[in-house]
Protein backbone atom coordinates (compact mmCIF):
# COMPACT_ATOMS: atom_id res chain seq x y z
CA UNK A 1 0.00 0.00 0.00
CA UNK A 2 2.82 2.35 0.91
CA UNK A 3 6.23 1.90 -0.57
CA UNK A 4 9.07 4.15 0.50
CA UNK A 5 12.16 3.65 -1.63
CA UNK A 6 15.60 5.03 -0.73
CA UNK A 7 14.41 8.46 0.36
CA UNK A 8 16.95 10.99 1.50
CA UNK A 9 16.18 14.49 2.73
CA UNK A 10 18.73 17.24 3.11
CA UNK A 11 18.18 20.64 4.70
CA UNK A 12 21.14 22.56 3.38
CA UNK A 13 24.10 20.61 4.70
CA UNK A 14 22.11 18.82 7.34
CA UNK A 15 21.07 15.29 6.47
CA UNK A 16 17.67 14.67 8.07
CA UNK A 17 17.12 11.15 6.76
CA UNK A 18 19.27 9.01 4.52
CA UNK A 19 18.33 6.09 2.29
CA UNK A 20 15.16 5.17 4.17
CA UNK A 21 13.32 2.21 2.63
CA UNK A 22 10.31 0.34 3.94
CA UNK A 23 6.95 -1.00 2.81
CA UNK A 24 3.59 -1.12 4.52
CA UNK A 25 1.01 -3.71 3.57
CA UNK A 26 -2.70 -2.98 3.24
CA UNK A 27 -4.44 -3.04 6.60
CA UNK A 28 -1.24 -3.03 8.60
CA UNK A 29 -0.36 -0.72 11.49
CA UNK A 30 3.26 0.31 11.29
CA UNK A 31 4.93 1.96 14.24
CA UNK A 32 7.59 4.47 13.50
CA UNK A 33 9.83 4.57 16.47
CA UNK A 34 12.76 6.72 17.34
CA UNK A 35 14.11 9.36 19.68
CA UNK A 36 13.15 12.99 19.10
CA UNK A 37 14.87 14.42 16.06
CA UNK A 38 15.49 11.02 14.47
CA UNK A 39 13.65 11.92 11.25
CA UNK A 40 10.17 10.52 11.95
CA UNK A 41 8.31 13.71 11.12
CA UNK A 42 10.42 14.37 8.04
CA UNK A 43 9.67 10.89 6.67
CA UNK A 44 5.95 11.31 7.34
CA UNK A 45 5.86 14.72 5.71
CA UNK A 46 7.45 13.28 2.61
CA UNK A 47 4.89 10.46 2.44
CA UNK A 48 1.99 12.93 2.76
CA UNK A 49 3.40 15.12 0.00
CA UNK A 50 3.87 18.10 2.30
CA UNK A 51 7.51 18.26 1.26
CA UNK A 52 9.41 16.51 -1.52
CA UNK A 53 12.32 14.17 -0.86
CA UNK A 54 15.78 15.18 -2.04
CA UNK A 55 16.21 11.68 -3.44
CA UNK A 56 14.11 8.55 -3.73
CA UNK A 57 10.43 7.94 -4.35
CA UNK A 58 7.27 7.22 -2.41
CA UNK A 59 4.30 5.31 -3.77
CA UNK A 60 0.92 5.23 -2.08
CA UNK A 61 -1.79 2.90 -3.42
CA UNK A 62 0.22 2.59 -6.62
CA UNK A 63 0.46 6.34 -7.25
CA UNK A 64 3.84 7.99 -7.48
CA UNK A 65 4.42 11.05 -5.32
CA UNK A 66 5.88 13.09 -8.16
CA UNK A 67 3.44 12.10 -10.92
CA UNK A 68 0.13 12.03 -9.05
CA UNK A 69 0.51 14.01 -5.82
CA UNK A 70 -3.21 14.92 -5.74
CA UNK A 71 -4.30 11.27 -6.01
CA UNK A 72 -2.08 10.45 -3.04
CA UNK A 73 -3.36 13.39 -1.03
CA UNK A 74 -6.97 12.28 -1.57
CA UNK A 75 -6.14 8.89 -0.07
CA UNK A 76 -4.22 10.03 2.99
CA UNK A 77 -5.50 11.27 6.31
CA UNK A 78 -2.75 13.11 8.12
CA UNK A 79 -2.46 14.20 11.72
CA UNK A 80 0.65 16.39 12.05
CA UNK A 81 2.58 16.79 15.27
CA UNK A 82 0.50 19.80 16.24
CA UNK A 83 -3.07 19.35 15.03
CA UNK A 84 -3.86 21.88 12.26
CA UNK A 85 -6.89 23.56 13.84
CA UNK A 86 -8.57 26.86 13.08
CA UNK A 87 -9.21 28.41 16.47
CA UNK A 88 -12.21 30.48 15.39
CA UNK A 89 -14.28 27.66 13.87
CA UNK A 90 -16.58 25.32 15.76
CA UNK A 91 -15.88 21.59 15.65
CA UNK A 92 -18.65 20.90 13.11
CA UNK A 93 -17.68 23.86 10.92
CA UNK A 94 -14.09 22.70 10.94
CA UNK A 95 -14.88 19.09 10.10
CA UNK A 96 -17.22 20.15 7.29
CA UNK A 97 -14.48 22.41 5.93
CA UNK A 98 -11.87 19.65 5.99
CA UNK A 99 -14.29 17.14 4.45
CA UNK A 100 -14.98 19.47 1.54
CA UNK A 101 -11.31 20.35 1.20
CA UNK A 102 -10.48 16.65 0.92
CA UNK A 103 -13.07 16.35 -1.88
CA UNK A 104 -15.47 14.16 0.04
CA UNK A 105 -18.71 14.01 -2.04
CA UNK A 106 -21.20 16.55 -0.55
CA UNK A 107 -23.82 13.86 0.05
CA UNK A 108 -21.41 11.96 2.30
CA UNK A 109 -20.27 14.93 4.38
CA UNK A 110 -23.04 14.95 7.05
CA UNK A 111 -22.87 11.16 7.48
CA UNK A 112 -19.11 11.06 7.87
CA UNK A 113 -19.20 14.01 10.27
CA UNK A 114 -21.70 12.24 12.50
CA UNK A 115 -19.59 9.08 12.33
CA UNK A 116 -16.25 10.62 13.36
CA UNK A 117 -17.89 12.76 16.04
CA UNK A 118 -19.33 9.55 17.48
CA UNK A 119 -16.09 7.59 17.00
CA UNK A 120 -13.97 10.14 18.85
CA UNK A 121 -16.50 11.16 21.49
CA UNK A 122 -16.81 14.75 20.32
CA UNK A 123 -20.60 14.94 20.68
CA UNK A 124 -20.52 17.19 23.74
CA UNK A 125 -18.26 19.80 22.11
CA UNK A 126 -19.50 19.72 18.53
CA UNK A 127 -20.85 23.28 18.61
CA UNK A 128 -17.98 24.75 20.60
CA UNK A 129 -15.26 26.93 19.13
CA UNK A 130 -12.01 24.98 18.79
CA UNK A 131 -9.99 27.74 20.44
CA UNK A 132 -11.86 27.07 23.70
CA UNK A 133 -11.29 23.32 23.81
CA UNK A 134 -8.89 21.46 26.09
CA UNK A 135 -5.76 19.86 24.71
CA UNK A 136 -7.26 16.38 24.80
CA UNK A 137 -10.27 17.47 22.77
CA UNK A 138 -8.09 19.34 20.29
CA UNK A 139 -6.03 16.24 19.72
CA UNK A 140 -9.23 14.29 19.11
CA UNK A 141 -10.52 16.92 16.69
CA UNK A 142 -7.16 16.60 14.93
CA UNK A 143 -7.66 12.86 14.62
CA UNK A 144 -11.26 13.40 13.46
CA UNK A 145 -9.90 15.70 10.77
CA UNK A 146 -7.59 12.93 9.53
CA UNK A 147 -10.47 10.44 9.43
CA UNK A 148 -13.24 12.62 7.99
CA UNK A 149 -12.81 11.62 4.33
CA UNK A 150 -12.46 7.93 5.23
CA UNK A 151 -8.99 7.62 3.73
CA UNK A 152 -7.47 4.18 3.15
CA UNK A 153 -4.13 5.44 4.50
CA UNK A 154 -3.57 7.25 7.79
CA UNK A 155 -0.38 8.98 8.81
CA UNK A 156 -0.43 9.92 12.48
CA UNK A 157 2.44 11.87 13.98
CA UNK A 158 2.50 11.17 17.72
CA UNK A 159 -1.28 10.80 18.02
CA UNK A 160 -1.38 10.35 21.80
CA UNK A 161 0.94 13.17 22.79
CA UNK A 162 -0.41 15.46 25.48
CA UNK A 163 -3.31 13.22 26.43
CA UNK A 164 -4.11 11.82 29.86
CA UNK A 165 -3.86 8.05 30.40
CA UNK A 166 -7.58 7.41 29.89
CA UNK A 167 -7.63 9.40 26.70
CA UNK A 168 -4.51 7.57 25.51
CA UNK A 169 -6.27 4.25 25.94
CA UNK A 170 -9.34 5.56 24.10
CA UNK A 171 -7.30 6.88 21.16
CA UNK A 172 -5.31 3.64 20.98
CA UNK A 173 -8.56 1.71 20.82
CA UNK A 174 -9.76 3.94 17.98
CA UNK A 175 -6.50 3.38 16.07
CA UNK A 176 -6.55 -0.36 16.68
CA UNK A 177 -10.14 -0.39 15.44
CA UNK A 178 -8.92 1.01 12.14
CA UNK A 179 -6.58 -1.91 11.49
CA UNK A 180 -7.60 -4.16 8.64
CA UNK A 181 -9.70 -1.59 6.84
CA UNK A 182 -7.04 1.13 6.99
CA UNK A 183 -3.30 1.21 6.54
CA UNK A 184 -1.76 3.20 9.35
CA UNK A 185 1.67 4.62 9.99
CA UNK A 186 2.06 6.16 13.40
CA UNK A 187 5.10 7.65 14.97
CA UNK A 188 5.84 7.59 18.64
CA UNK A 189 8.71 7.71 21.03
CA UNK A 190 6.74 5.77 23.62
CA UNK A 191 7.81 2.18 23.17
CA UNK A 192 4.97 0.55 25.05
CA UNK A 193 2.60 2.29 22.67
CA UNK A 194 4.27 0.67 19.69
CA UNK A 195 4.08 -2.73 21.39
CA UNK A 196 0.42 -2.18 22.23
CA UNK A 197 -0.85 -0.99 18.84
CA UNK A 198 1.51 -1.90 16.04
CA UNK A 199 1.78 -5.00 13.89
CA UNK A 200 5.28 -4.02 12.92
CA UNK A 201 7.78 -1.42 14.02
CA UNK A 202 10.48 0.45 12.18
CA UNK A 203 13.14 1.87 14.46
CA UNK A 204 14.81 4.97 13.13
CA UNK A 205 17.78 6.70 14.69
CA UNK A 206 19.63 9.73 13.37
CA UNK A 207 18.03 9.45 9.95
CA UNK A 208 18.71 5.76 9.41
CA UNK A 209 16.52 2.71 9.83
CA UNK A 210 18.21 0.51 12.42
CA UNK A 211 15.63 -2.25 12.68
CA UNK A 212 12.33 -3.38 11.20
CA UNK A 213 10.22 -6.27 12.50
CA UNK A 214 7.29 -7.23 14.71
CA UNK A 215 7.72 -6.11 18.32
CA UNK A 216 7.90 -9.76 19.52
CA UNK A 217 10.50 -10.82 17.00
CA UNK A 218 12.60 -7.76 17.59
CA UNK A 219 12.94 -8.60 21.25
CA UNK A 220 13.59 -12.31 20.68
CA UNK A 221 16.10 -11.58 17.93
CA UNK A 222 18.24 -9.46 20.15
CA UNK A 223 18.09 -11.79 23.09
CA UNK A 224 21.35 -13.65 23.62
CA UNK A 225 20.26 -15.85 26.55
CA UNK A 226 17.11 -16.86 28.40
CA UNK A 227 16.52 -15.14 31.69
CA UNK A 228 14.35 -16.15 34.57
CA UNK A 229 13.49 -14.26 37.72
CA UNK A 230 13.30 -16.30 40.90
CA UNK A 231 11.99 -15.09 44.25
CA UNK A 232 12.24 -17.18 47.42
CA UNK A 233 11.09 -16.49 50.98
CA UNK A 234 14.28 -17.24 52.94
CA UNK A 235 17.36 -17.09 50.71
CA UNK A 236 20.17 -18.92 52.60
CA UNK A 237 23.79 -17.77 52.56
CA UNK A 238 25.65 -18.23 49.29
CA UNK A 239 22.27 -18.84 47.65
CA UNK A 240 23.39 -17.56 44.29
CA UNK A 241 26.48 -19.77 44.28
CA UNK A 242 24.29 -22.74 45.03
CA UNK A 243 21.97 -21.81 42.17
CA UNK A 244 24.84 -21.66 39.71
CA UNK A 245 25.54 -25.34 40.36
CA UNK A 246 22.37 -26.27 38.46
CA UNK A 247 23.55 -27.78 35.15
CA UNK A 248 23.10 -25.38 32.22
CA UNK A 249 23.06 -22.16 34.26
CA UNK A 250 25.43 -19.54 32.90
CA UNK A 251 25.16 -16.81 35.47
CA UNK A 252 23.16 -15.79 38.52
CA UNK A 253 22.82 -12.19 39.49
CA UNK A 254 21.05 -10.28 42.22
CA UNK A 255 17.56 -9.06 41.30
CA UNK A 256 15.87 -5.86 42.47
CA UNK A 257 15.36 -7.24 46.03
CA UNK A 258 17.64 -9.52 48.11
CA UNK A 259 15.06 -12.31 47.76
CA UNK A 260 15.13 -12.15 43.98
CA UNK A 261 17.76 -13.65 41.72
CA UNK A 262 18.05 -13.45 37.95
CA UNK A 263 19.18 -16.74 36.46
CA UNK A 264 20.61 -16.69 32.98
CA UNK A 265 20.92 -19.85 30.88
CA UNK A 266 21.60 -20.74 27.29
CA UNK A 267 19.17 -19.87 24.55
CA UNK A 268 17.01 -22.78 23.41
CA UNK A 269 17.11 -24.65 26.72
CA UNK A 270 14.28 -24.78 29.20
CA UNK A 271 15.58 -25.07 32.77
CA UNK A 272 12.41 -23.93 34.50
CA UNK A 273 11.50 -27.41 35.71
CA UNK A 274 15.04 -28.12 36.96
CA UNK A 275 15.19 -24.82 38.80
CA UNK A 276 11.82 -25.34 40.42
CA UNK A 277 12.80 -28.82 41.53
CA UNK A 278 16.10 -27.54 42.95
CA UNK A 279 14.43 -24.74 44.90
CA UNK A 280 11.77 -27.05 46.36
CA UNK A 281 14.47 -29.56 47.41
CA UNK A 282 16.35 -26.79 49.20
CA UNK A 283 13.18 -25.88 51.14
CA UNK A 284 13.67 -22.11 50.98
CA UNK A 285 10.04 -21.24 50.15
CA UNK A 286 9.47 -20.71 46.42
CA UNK A 287 7.43 -17.53 45.89
CA UNK A 288 7.79 -16.71 42.23
CA UNK A 289 9.41 -18.03 39.09
CA UNK A 290 8.90 -16.08 35.87
CA UNK A 291 10.65 -15.81 32.52
CA UNK A 292 11.96 -12.37 31.61
CA UNK A 293 11.55 -11.25 28.01
CA UNK A 294 13.42 -8.37 26.50
CA UNK A 295 11.10 -5.38 26.34
CA UNK A 296 11.04 -3.02 23.42
CA UNK A 297 12.78 -0.51 25.66
CA UNK A 298 15.76 -2.83 25.94
CA UNK A 299 15.75 -3.48 22.21
CA UNK A 300 15.59 0.18 21.51
CA UNK A 301 18.40 1.09 23.86
CA UNK A 302 20.49 -1.77 22.59
CA UNK A 303 20.04 -0.71 19.00
CA UNK A 304 20.59 2.98 19.45
CA UNK A 305 23.56 2.42 21.72
CA UNK A 306 25.13 -0.08 19.36
CA UNK A 307 24.79 2.60 16.78
CA UNK A 308 26.55 5.05 19.03
CA UNK A 309 29.36 2.60 19.77
CA UNK A 310 29.64 1.98 16.06
CA UNK A 311 29.97 5.67 15.40
CA UNK A 312 32.66 5.95 18.09
CA UNK A 313 34.52 2.98 16.67
CA UNK A 314 34.47 4.48 13.24
CA UNK A 315 35.62 7.83 14.53
CA UNK A 316 38.53 6.22 16.35
CA UNK A 317 39.83 4.09 13.51
CA UNK A 318 38.12 4.55 10.17
CA UNK A 319 39.75 1.46 8.64
CA UNK A 320 38.79 -1.05 11.32
CA UNK A 321 35.58 -2.99 10.79
CA UNK A 322 33.13 -2.84 13.65
CA UNK A 323 32.22 -6.17 15.13
CA UNK A 324 28.55 -5.89 14.17
CA UNK A 325 28.12 -4.83 10.55
CA UNK A 326 25.20 -2.54 9.74
CA UNK A 327 23.74 -5.07 7.29
CA UNK A 328 23.23 -7.62 10.05
CA UNK A 329 21.08 -5.28 12.01
CA UNK A 330 19.00 -3.75 9.30
CA UNK A 331 18.22 -6.81 7.25
CA UNK A 332 18.25 -9.73 9.63
CA UNK B 1 -18.60 22.93 -3.36
CA UNK B 2 -15.21 22.78 -4.96
CA UNK B 3 -12.24 23.02 -2.59
CA UNK B 4 -11.61 26.59 -3.78
CA UNK B 5 -15.13 27.68 -2.89
CA UNK B 6 -14.79 25.85 0.41
CA UNK B 7 -11.64 27.75 1.18
CA UNK B 8 -13.20 31.08 0.18
CA UNK B 9 -16.19 30.37 2.43
CA UNK B 10 -13.90 29.48 5.33
CA UNK B 11 -11.84 32.66 4.87
CA UNK B 12 -15.00 34.79 4.78
CA UNK B 13 -16.22 33.03 7.92
CA UNK B 14 -12.93 33.87 9.64
CA UNK B 15 -13.18 37.50 8.55
CA UNK B 16 -16.69 37.82 9.90
CA UNK B 17 -15.59 36.73 13.39
CA UNK B 18 -12.38 38.74 13.37
CA UNK B 19 -12.22 42.11 15.10
CA UNK B 20 -9.68 43.34 12.54
CA UNK B 21 -12.31 43.16 9.82
CA UNK B 22 -14.76 45.31 11.79
CA UNK B 23 -12.13 47.88 12.72
CA UNK B 24 -10.84 48.16 9.15
CA UNK B 25 -14.39 48.28 7.77
CA UNK B 26 -15.52 50.92 10.26
CA UNK B 27 -12.47 53.12 9.72
CA UNK B 28 -12.74 52.86 5.95
CA UNK B 29 -16.43 53.71 5.87
CA UNK B 30 -16.05 56.49 8.41
CA UNK B 31 -13.23 58.09 6.44
CA UNK B 32 -15.07 57.82 3.15
CA UNK B 33 -18.23 59.29 4.66
CA UNK B 34 -16.35 62.06 6.39
CA UNK B 35 -14.46 62.91 3.17
CA UNK B 36 -17.73 63.06 1.27
CA UNK B 37 -19.16 65.40 3.90
CA UNK B 38 -16.09 67.69 3.76
CA UNK B 39 -16.06 67.82 0.01
CA UNK B 40 -19.75 68.53 -0.28
CA UNK B 41 -19.54 71.34 2.32
CA UNK B 42 -16.50 72.71 0.53
CA UNK B 43 -18.34 72.59 -2.81
CA UNK B 44 -21.29 74.43 -1.24
CA UNK B 45 -19.02 77.21 0.06
CA UNK B 46 -17.38 77.58 -3.32
CA UNK B 47 -20.77 77.86 -4.96
CA UNK B 48 -21.79 80.56 -2.49
CA UNK B 49 -18.60 82.52 -3.12
CA UNK B 50 -19.07 82.17 -6.85
CA UNK B 51 -22.63 83.47 -6.52
CA UNK B 52 -21.54 86.51 -4.47
CA UNK B 53 -18.71 87.44 -6.84
CA UNK B 54 -20.33 86.85 -10.20
CA UNK B 55 -23.86 87.36 -9.09
CA UNK B 56 -24.84 84.59 -11.43
CA UNK B 57 -25.80 81.03 -10.93
CA UNK B 58 -23.22 78.63 -12.30
CA UNK B 59 -23.44 74.94 -12.68
CA UNK B 60 -20.96 73.40 -10.23
CA UNK B 61 -18.76 70.60 -11.44
CA UNK B 62 -19.29 68.00 -8.73
CA UNK B 63 -17.01 65.54 -10.48
CA UNK B 64 -14.11 67.88 -9.99
CA UNK B 65 -15.05 69.37 -6.63
CA UNK B 66 -16.28 66.26 -4.83
CA UNK B 67 -15.56 62.94 -6.44
CA UNK B 68 -12.03 63.36 -7.71
CA UNK B 69 -10.65 64.41 -4.29
CA UNK B 70 -12.58 61.58 -2.63
CA UNK B 71 -11.12 59.00 -5.00
CA UNK B 72 -7.58 60.28 -4.50
CA UNK B 73 -7.92 60.36 -0.73
CA UNK B 74 -9.44 56.91 -0.57
CA UNK B 75 -6.61 55.53 -2.68
CA UNK B 76 -4.19 56.72 0.01
CA UNK B 77 -6.35 55.36 2.82
CA UNK B 78 -6.23 51.96 1.10
CA UNK B 79 -2.44 51.88 1.35
CA UNK B 80 -2.79 51.79 5.11
CA UNK B 81 -5.94 49.77 5.55
CA UNK B 82 -5.68 46.91 3.07
CA UNK B 83 -2.49 45.42 4.56
CA UNK B 84 -4.53 44.91 7.74
CA UNK B 85 -6.90 42.66 5.83
CA UNK B 86 -4.24 40.59 4.11
CA UNK B 87 -1.69 40.26 6.92
CA UNK B 88 -3.19 37.16 8.51
CA UNK B 89 -3.91 35.16 5.33
CA UNK B 90 -0.71 33.14 5.20
CA UNK B 91 1.22 34.33 8.26
CA UNK B 92 -1.41 32.86 10.57
CA UNK B 93 -1.57 29.56 8.66
CA UNK B 94 2.16 29.18 9.06
CA UNK B 95 2.18 30.18 12.69
CA UNK B 96 -0.64 27.80 13.66
CA UNK B 97 0.77 25.09 11.38
CA UNK B 98 -2.52 24.80 9.51
CA UNK B 99 -0.58 25.25 6.28
CA UNK B 100 0.30 21.59 6.71
CA UNK B 101 -3.39 20.71 6.37
CA UNK B 102 -3.80 22.78 3.21
CA UNK B 103 -0.65 21.49 1.57
CA UNK B 104 -1.51 17.86 2.28
CA UNK B 105 -5.03 18.27 0.87
CA UNK B 106 -5.85 17.55 -2.77
CA UNK B 107 -5.71 21.24 -3.67
CA UNK B 108 -2.94 23.06 -5.53
CA UNK B 109 -0.95 26.00 -4.23
CA UNK B 110 -2.40 28.18 -7.00
CA UNK B 111 -5.89 27.27 -5.78
CA UNK B 112 -4.97 28.13 -2.19
CA UNK B 113 -3.57 31.50 -3.23
CA UNK B 114 -6.45 32.38 -5.52
CA UNK B 115 -8.99 31.38 -2.86
CA UNK B 116 -7.32 33.55 -0.23
CA UNK B 117 -7.01 36.46 -2.66
CA UNK B 118 -10.62 36.12 -3.80
CA UNK B 119 -11.90 36.08 -0.22
CA UNK B 120 -10.14 39.30 0.70
CA UNK B 121 -11.13 40.87 -2.63
CA UNK B 122 -14.77 40.07 -1.92
CA UNK B 123 -14.48 41.75 1.48
CA UNK B 124 -12.84 44.82 -0.04
CA UNK B 125 -15.31 45.14 -2.91
CA UNK B 126 -18.13 44.85 -0.41
CA UNK B 127 -16.74 47.76 1.61
CA UNK B 128 -16.08 49.75 -1.56
CA UNK B 129 -19.62 49.07 -2.72
CA UNK B 130 -20.97 50.66 0.48
CA UNK B 131 -19.19 53.92 -0.34
CA UNK B 132 -21.33 54.01 -3.50
CA UNK B 133 -23.96 55.48 -1.20
CA UNK B 134 -22.32 58.92 -1.62
CA UNK B 135 -22.85 59.29 -5.39
CA UNK B 136 -26.24 57.61 -5.04
CA UNK B 137 -27.49 60.15 -2.49
CA UNK B 138 -25.91 63.10 -4.29
CA UNK B 139 -27.61 62.09 -7.54
CA UNK B 140 -30.95 63.11 -5.99
CA UNK B 141 -29.78 66.66 -5.29
CA UNK B 142 -27.47 67.46 -8.14
CA UNK B 143 -26.35 66.40 -11.56
CA UNK B 144 -22.92 65.14 -12.50
CA UNK B 145 -21.29 62.91 -15.09
CA UNK B 146 -21.67 59.26 -14.25
CA UNK B 147 -18.85 57.93 -16.46
CA UNK B 148 -15.92 59.37 -14.45
CA UNK B 149 -17.54 57.99 -11.28
CA UNK B 150 -17.68 54.53 -12.79
CA UNK B 151 -14.08 54.65 -14.04
CA UNK B 152 -13.04 56.07 -10.65
CA UNK B 153 -14.63 53.10 -8.91
CA UNK B 154 -13.03 50.78 -11.44
CA UNK B 155 -9.71 52.44 -10.57
CA UNK B 156 -10.28 51.95 -6.83
CA UNK B 157 -11.27 48.33 -7.41
CA UNK B 158 -8.20 47.60 -9.55
CA UNK B 159 -5.86 49.53 -7.30
CA UNK B 160 -7.28 47.75 -4.26
CA UNK B 161 -6.83 44.37 -5.95
CA UNK B 162 -3.20 45.25 -6.66
CA UNK B 163 -2.61 46.35 -3.06
CA UNK B 164 -4.24 43.17 -1.80
CA UNK B 165 -1.98 41.04 -3.99
CA UNK B 166 1.03 42.88 -2.52
CA UNK B 167 -0.40 42.06 0.91
CA UNK B 168 -0.86 38.40 0.03
CA UNK B 169 2.77 38.24 -1.07
CA UNK B 170 3.93 39.96 2.14
CA UNK B 171 1.90 37.53 4.22
CA UNK B 172 3.60 34.52 2.63
CA UNK B 173 7.01 35.88 3.56
CA UNK B 174 6.68 35.78 7.34
CA UNK B 175 4.96 34.07 10.25
CA UNK B 176 4.41 37.38 12.00
CA UNK B 177 1.26 39.29 11.08
CA UNK B 178 2.61 42.69 12.12
CA UNK B 179 5.72 42.16 10.00
CA UNK B 180 3.48 41.10 7.11
CA UNK B 181 1.42 44.29 7.43
CA UNK B 182 4.49 46.54 7.45
CA UNK B 183 6.07 44.63 4.62
CA UNK B 184 3.03 45.20 2.47
CA UNK B 185 2.96 48.95 3.34
CA UNK B 186 6.59 48.94 2.23
CA UNK B 187 5.93 47.25 -1.10
CA UNK B 188 2.96 49.51 -1.88
CA UNK B 189 4.78 52.68 -0.85
CA UNK B 190 7.71 51.78 -3.12
CA UNK B 191 5.27 51.57 -6.02
CA UNK B 192 3.81 54.91 -4.95
CA UNK B 193 7.16 56.68 -4.69
CA UNK B 194 8.22 55.36 -8.08
CA UNK B 195 5.68 57.82 -9.48
CA UNK B 196 7.58 60.74 -7.92
CA UNK B 197 10.89 59.39 -9.18
CA UNK B 198 9.42 59.02 -12.65
CA UNK B 199 8.28 62.64 -12.78
CA UNK B 200 11.71 63.88 -11.58
CA UNK B 201 13.36 61.93 -14.40
CA UNK B 202 10.90 63.58 -16.76
CA UNK B 203 10.55 62.64 -20.38
CA UNK B 204 13.46 60.22 -20.64
CA UNK B 205 12.88 56.57 -21.50
CA UNK B 206 13.86 55.57 -17.98
CA UNK B 207 11.45 58.14 -16.58
CA UNK B 208 8.64 56.76 -18.70
CA UNK B 209 9.37 53.19 -17.65
CA UNK B 210 9.49 54.11 -13.97
CA UNK B 211 6.33 56.16 -14.22
CA UNK B 212 4.63 53.22 -15.88
CA UNK B 213 5.67 50.96 -13.00
CA UNK B 214 4.00 53.24 -10.47
CA UNK B 215 0.24 53.12 -10.04
CA UNK B 216 0.01 56.91 -9.63
CA UNK B 217 -0.51 57.94 -13.24
CA UNK B 218 -2.65 54.91 -14.08
CA UNK B 219 -5.00 55.71 -11.24
CA UNK B 220 -5.05 59.40 -12.15
CA UNK B 221 -6.23 58.64 -15.68
CA UNK B 222 -9.00 56.38 -14.45
CA UNK B 223 -10.19 58.99 -11.95
CA UNK B 224 -10.25 61.60 -14.68
CA UNK B 225 -12.59 59.32 -16.60
CA UNK B 226 -10.14 58.01 -19.15
CA UNK B 227 -10.60 54.33 -19.77
CA UNK B 228 -7.48 53.02 -21.44
CA UNK B 229 -6.40 49.42 -21.94
CA UNK B 230 -2.83 50.04 -20.78
CA UNK B 231 -3.97 51.10 -17.31
CA UNK B 232 -6.15 48.05 -16.89
CA UNK B 233 -3.37 45.83 -18.21
CA UNK B 234 -1.02 47.45 -15.68
CA UNK B 235 -3.22 46.60 -12.70
CA UNK B 236 -4.09 43.11 -13.83
CA UNK B 237 -0.52 42.17 -14.72
CA UNK B 238 0.78 43.67 -11.47
CA UNK B 239 -1.76 41.70 -9.43
CA UNK B 240 -1.02 38.46 -11.26
CA UNK B 241 2.72 38.99 -10.86
CA UNK B 242 2.44 39.51 -7.09
CA UNK B 243 0.28 36.40 -6.73
CA UNK B 244 2.71 34.43 -8.86
CA UNK B 245 5.63 35.43 -6.63
CA UNK B 246 3.51 34.47 -3.61
CA UNK B 247 3.01 31.06 -5.24
CA UNK B 248 6.77 30.63 -5.63
CA UNK B 249 7.31 31.62 -2.01
CA UNK B 250 4.77 29.14 -0.67
CA UNK B 251 6.20 26.43 -2.89
CA UNK B 252 9.73 27.17 -1.71
CA UNK B 253 8.68 26.71 1.93
CA UNK B 254 8.01 23.07 1.15
CA UNK B 255 11.68 22.58 0.32
CA UNK B 256 13.02 24.06 3.51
Amino acid sequence: MISVQHITKRYGNHLAIEDVTFNVKRGEILGFLGPNGAGKTTTMRIITGFMPASEGTVQVAGFDCFEHPQEIKKRIGYLPESPPLYQELTVTEYLRFVGQLKRLPPSRVPGRMAQVIEQLGLGSVRHRVIGHLSKGFRQRVGLAQALIHDPPVLILDEPTIGLDPIQIIEIRDVIRGLAGSHTVILSTHILSEATAICDRVVIIDRGHIVAEDTPAQLSSRLRQSEKISLTVKHPPDNWRERLSTIPGVLQVIQGPTPETSIIEYELGQDLREDIAQFVVNQGVGLLELKPLSLSLEDVFLQLTQQDENLAHAQDASPSSHPSLPVENRTQA
Amino acid sequence: MTPVNTLIAKELRCFVVSPVFYVVGAVFLFISGFLAHLMVVNAGQQALRFLQMQNTYAQLNLNELVFRPIFHSLAIVLIFLLPMLTMRLFAEERKLRTMELLLTSPIGINEIISAKFMSVLIIYLGLLGLTGLTPFVLSFYSTFHVDPILTGYLGLALQGAFFLSCGVLASTLTENQIVAAFLSFGIIIVFWLLGGLGSILGDTTLGAVISYLSFVEHFDRLVRGLLEAKDIVYYLSGTVLMLFIAHRVVDSHRWQ
